[in-house]
């Protein structure tokens, strides 16, 4: 565990410069967008947003297919733990989108594929969330979100692709974002995807051993409460 | 065979059940119309854009009744004990799931008829002509909410406040049956021919086959006394 503890420390330290490295390149390195100007800078954290939360709920539908396979309680914690890291990514991709969106499109919100895709994909594992503190029974719970967590990512191809069709049958208020971006761009880009990616495995390691810790205790309680 | 008869064997006991008792169809077929009524006094009638709007008020009224239709499928298993017997029943636990999903499908497929009948004489639409068209959207869309809808009521059957839970994770997750749907409906209410959303009813079979797997590899794990 102490060798752990190091590991943990030592990735915190890494995330962190990594996150520094990524603010100074997207506010200092690049140059400022043309068009568009400062508020161009959030894209550096929305597209690196989306793509945690796309990972994150893939990782939620992992969890729950080995958890349904070997029963291992661990798959679950995961699972769960990715969720609850998901959700909060990705209410931040709809919030950075929708301050970016009043700027460049001047609207807080359009019925765009992407920006509604994100939205039905938040409400499916808000849902999932709410329903973990609707079942007590570890085991129960587990198999729960393992079913949800699958449908939901399942899901998720066909309802990207219900809204393009239902879009596209309408004239689109954007056709194309335009993304020519300068190398200089491209690179804050990656640079905050790569330490966006380090942050989530961070938050994750920490979450799922906070969830292991709390299953332990539940188990106590439960022999506790059965000895007296 | 075998395995398909014994998924017919729970269809017909919910059915005989239903048959006896007359408690959830009528409610649901209820429920239904009070939508489309409702729906009716938020628009003003023979407004210009009725025909966009009328597929959504269709639709809608489809899935809350559903809905009702859904939750009651377990909660009445679990009220009388019954669950247990149909567990320990000699039957794969997906024949339980294939024999209420499919007996779900036939109230729901009842109610649609009868509020499709309905709808056309409050919206003053003739029905007849464009029956065939209905009934392919009707019989493609249907089965993917209720395939997924089985399922998700299963697992919300004992949980802690699943009247509101149930809906909360299935509507998302029907979006694109929901999305197909109205826009077939929509095309068939003008009396266009089905062929131009030939790419709408391969996505709602996709999703009937893609939900139907899931459901019968994952209905074991969460059906519980």
């Amino acid at each position: 565990m102490k060798k752990m503890d190091i590991a943990v420390f030592v990735l915190g330290i890494l995330t962190f410069l990594a996150i520094s490295l990524s603010l100074y390149m997207a506010f200092i390195y690049t140059p400022l967008e043309k068009t568009m100007g400062a508020v161009q800078k959030i894209f550096y954290f929305h597209l690196p947003l989306a793509w945690i939360g796309f990972l994150a709920f893939f990782i939620v539908f992992l969890g729950g297919v080995l958890y349904l396979i070997t029963g291992s309680i661990k798959w679950d914690n995961l699972a769960y733990s990715s969720a609850e890291i998901g959700v909060v990514f990705s209410t931040l991709v709809l919030i950075t989108g929708s301050i970016w969106a009043k700027r460049a499109w001047n609207t807080w919100w359009t019925w765009d594929p992407r920006l509604t895709t994100m939205l039905i994909l938040w409400m499916i594992y808000v849902g999932y969330i709410m329903m973990r503190n609707a079942v007590d029974n570890i085991e129960r719970r587990a198999k729960i979100s393992a079913v949800i967590g699958i449908a939901g990512f399942v899901d998720v191809p066909i309802v990207f692709m219900a809204i393009r069709w239902w879009r596209t049958m309408h004239p689109l208020l954007i056709t194309s974002k335009g993304m020519g971006l300068a190398p200089s761009m491209l690179t804050a880009l990656f640079v905050s995807l790569a330490s966006f990616t380090l942050l989530y495995v961070y938050l994750l390691l920490i979450r799922v051993r906070l969830g292991t810790a709390m299953n332990i205790a539940e188990e106590i309680k439960i022999r506790l409460s059965d000895k007296l | 065979m075998k395995y398909f008869k014994k998924v017919l064997a729970i269809t017909v006991k919910d059915l005989l059940l239903e048959a006896h008792t007359k408690e959830l169809t009528p409610a649901m077929l209820i429920f239904s119309l009070i939508v489309i009524v409702i729906f009716n006094f938020s628009f003003e009638p023979g407004m210009q854009n009725s025909d966009i709007i009328t597929p959504g008020i269709l639709w809608i009224a489809f899935v809350f009744a559903g809905m009702l239709g859904l939750a009651r499928s377990f909660a009445e298993e679990h009220e009388q004990e019954a669950i247990r017997g149909l567990m320990l029943a000699p039957v794969d636990h997906s024949a339980i799931y294939l024999g209420k999903t499919l007996s779900n499908l036939v109230f729901l497929f009842c109610v649609e008829i009868i509020s499709v009948l309905a709808f056309g004489i409050f919206f003053n639409i003739n029905i007849f002509p464009i029956l065939p068209g209905l009934a392919v959207v009707l019989g493609l869309a249907t089965p993917g909410f209720v395939a997924v809808g089985t399922l998700y009521a299963a697992m919300a059957s004992n949980i802690r406040l699943r009247e509101i839970l149930l809906p909360v994770l299935l509507f998302p997750i029907i979006v694109p049956v929901l999305i197909a749907a109205v826009k077939i409906t929509g095309v068939v209410l003008k009396g266009q021919p089905l062929s131009g959303v030939s790419g709408w009813l391969n996505l709602l079979a996709a999703y009937d086959g893609i939900f139907i797997i899931v459901g019968v590899l994952t209905f074991e794990y969460v059906i519980e006394e």
